[in-house]
């Protein structure tokens, strides 16, 4: 109960500070637009629908490069980990609170995003709805713990897309394919791999 | 208590400090005192737990029990000052922590803009925000680093005040590291100068 409650304190406080600065947010949604406009004008009509598919997760992952790049501004420019770090909460719960504000993000950024792309391209599927509401969470996982090491590290800009990029392979393949049951089982190794790894990652920010 | 034996820090090739010890028992106070980039910073930051050292064996306090401020003061700059100490306070899971919040910002003079902005403050109050978050859930072991940064006359003397008052109070193991070591000096149980 205490966890959760530390998690939801931590989620809120995400929440609240977007709600502020109004900048993580706005940025998603107008990038996630623009690249779904240029690519319904860059495809030939009679596009298959596997290619389209193709490209709403291309967007889909840089816009959520987008949301983790943003994900720890306040901690790293305010120095914002060591106050967090020294309070007695599991260092896990900052990771966790951070992913689902992240995941907030993403998901208020995909309910503009897929109706977008539902009206440039062929409609939408279910099963395209169930593996992007899946793949968000494999995103947001291994992506805020890939953004706090980025924090710590030196080219932080780099660091992320070339830590994060790599890792968000097997979600376009099985977002594209369709495979639900690889990007749950995505979600729950990765998931449970960040939030033991986390401890370490902050252990000298 | 703090203490630690034959204590190093390196970043690299650049050796910070080496062969330290440190001891601060309970009710003690450690003036550190030294010139810019002398290792100040480094030690306070090692000894919160904040940064490994190199080699050396360290005791550290428990989590909970430190009081750290360090360069910035350590607070969301987009939430008021009653949003960030409400957060601090359910992280540290203080029971009362309405009326010890209150009571803290009544006492830095934060208390008639609590509901505004800390990007909207000046140095001087962000810094008396980071004392207030510092002294919240009452550490039992603090660690201050330059904690008169930016504080005006009115705000200096609410910190003398804090230590004058403290000094008398439950143990507590203190670790100052100062430029204006004259304003501290008295209460020192102990004293460290870097080179």
């Amino acid at each position: 109960m205490t966890y959760a409650s530390d998690v939801a304190a931590l989620a809120r406080k995400d929440l609240l500070l977007e709600l502020r600065a109004k900048e993580t947010l706005p940025s998603m949604l107008l990038f996630v637009i623009a690249a779904l406009t240029i690519f319904h004008f860059a495809l030939p009509n009679g596009t298959s629908d596997v290619a389209a598919r193709g490209l709403l997760w291309a967007a889909l992952i840089f816009t959520a490069l987008l949301g983790l790049t943003r994900a720890f501004v306040a901690e790293r420019e305010q120095s914002m980990f060591d106050a967090l770090i020294l309070t007695p909460v599991d260092r896990s719960a900052i990771w966790l609170g951070k992913a689902i504000a992240v995941l907030a993000f993403l998901v208020a950024a995909e309910i503009v995003a897929l109706p977008a792309f539902a009206m440039f391209f062929h409609g939408l599927n279910g099963r395209t709805v169930a593996a992007v509401a899946l793949a968000d969470l494999g995103i947001c996982t291994v992506g805020t713990l890939f953004g706090a090491m980025a924090v710590a590290g030196r080219a932080r800009e780099l660091l992320l897309p070339l830590l994060f990029l790599p890792m968000a392979i097997p979600i376009v393949v099985g977002g594209v394919g369709g495979y639900l049951w690889f990007l749950v089982l995505y979600d729950a190794i990765f998931a449970l791999l960040s939030w033991a790894a986390f401890e370490y990652v902050v252990s000298e920010v | 208590m703090i203490q630690a034996r034959a204590l190093a820090k390196r970043y690299g090739d650049r050796r910070v400090f080496a062969g330290l010890d440190v001891d601060v028992p309970d009710g003690g106070f450690l003036l550190v005192t030294g010139p810019n980039g002398s290792g100040k910073t480094t030690l306070l930051r090692v000894l919160a737990g904040l940064a490994a050292p190199s080699a050396g064996e360290l005791q550290l306090p428990p989590r909970h029990t430190i009081g750290y401020l360090g360069h910035e003061p350590l607070v969301y700059r987009e939430l008021t000052p009653l949003e960030n100490l409400t957060l601090f306070g359910r992280l540290y899971r203080l029971p009362e922590r309405g009326e010890r919040i209150g009571m803290l910002l009544e006492r830095f003079g934060l208390w008639e803009v609590r509901h505004e902005r800390v990007s909207t403050f000046s140095r001087g109050m962000q810094q008396r925000l980071g004392l207030c978050r510092v002294l919240l859930h009452e550490p039992t072991h603090l660690l201050l680093d330059e904690p008169y940064n930016a504080l005006d006359a009115e705000g200096a003397a609410l910190l003398d005040a804090v230590f004058q008052e403290h000094s008398f109070e439950e143990p507590r193991a203190w670790v100052i590291a100062t430029h204006e070591p004259q304003r501290v000096d008295r209460y020192a149980t102990e004293r460290l100068a870097f080179a």
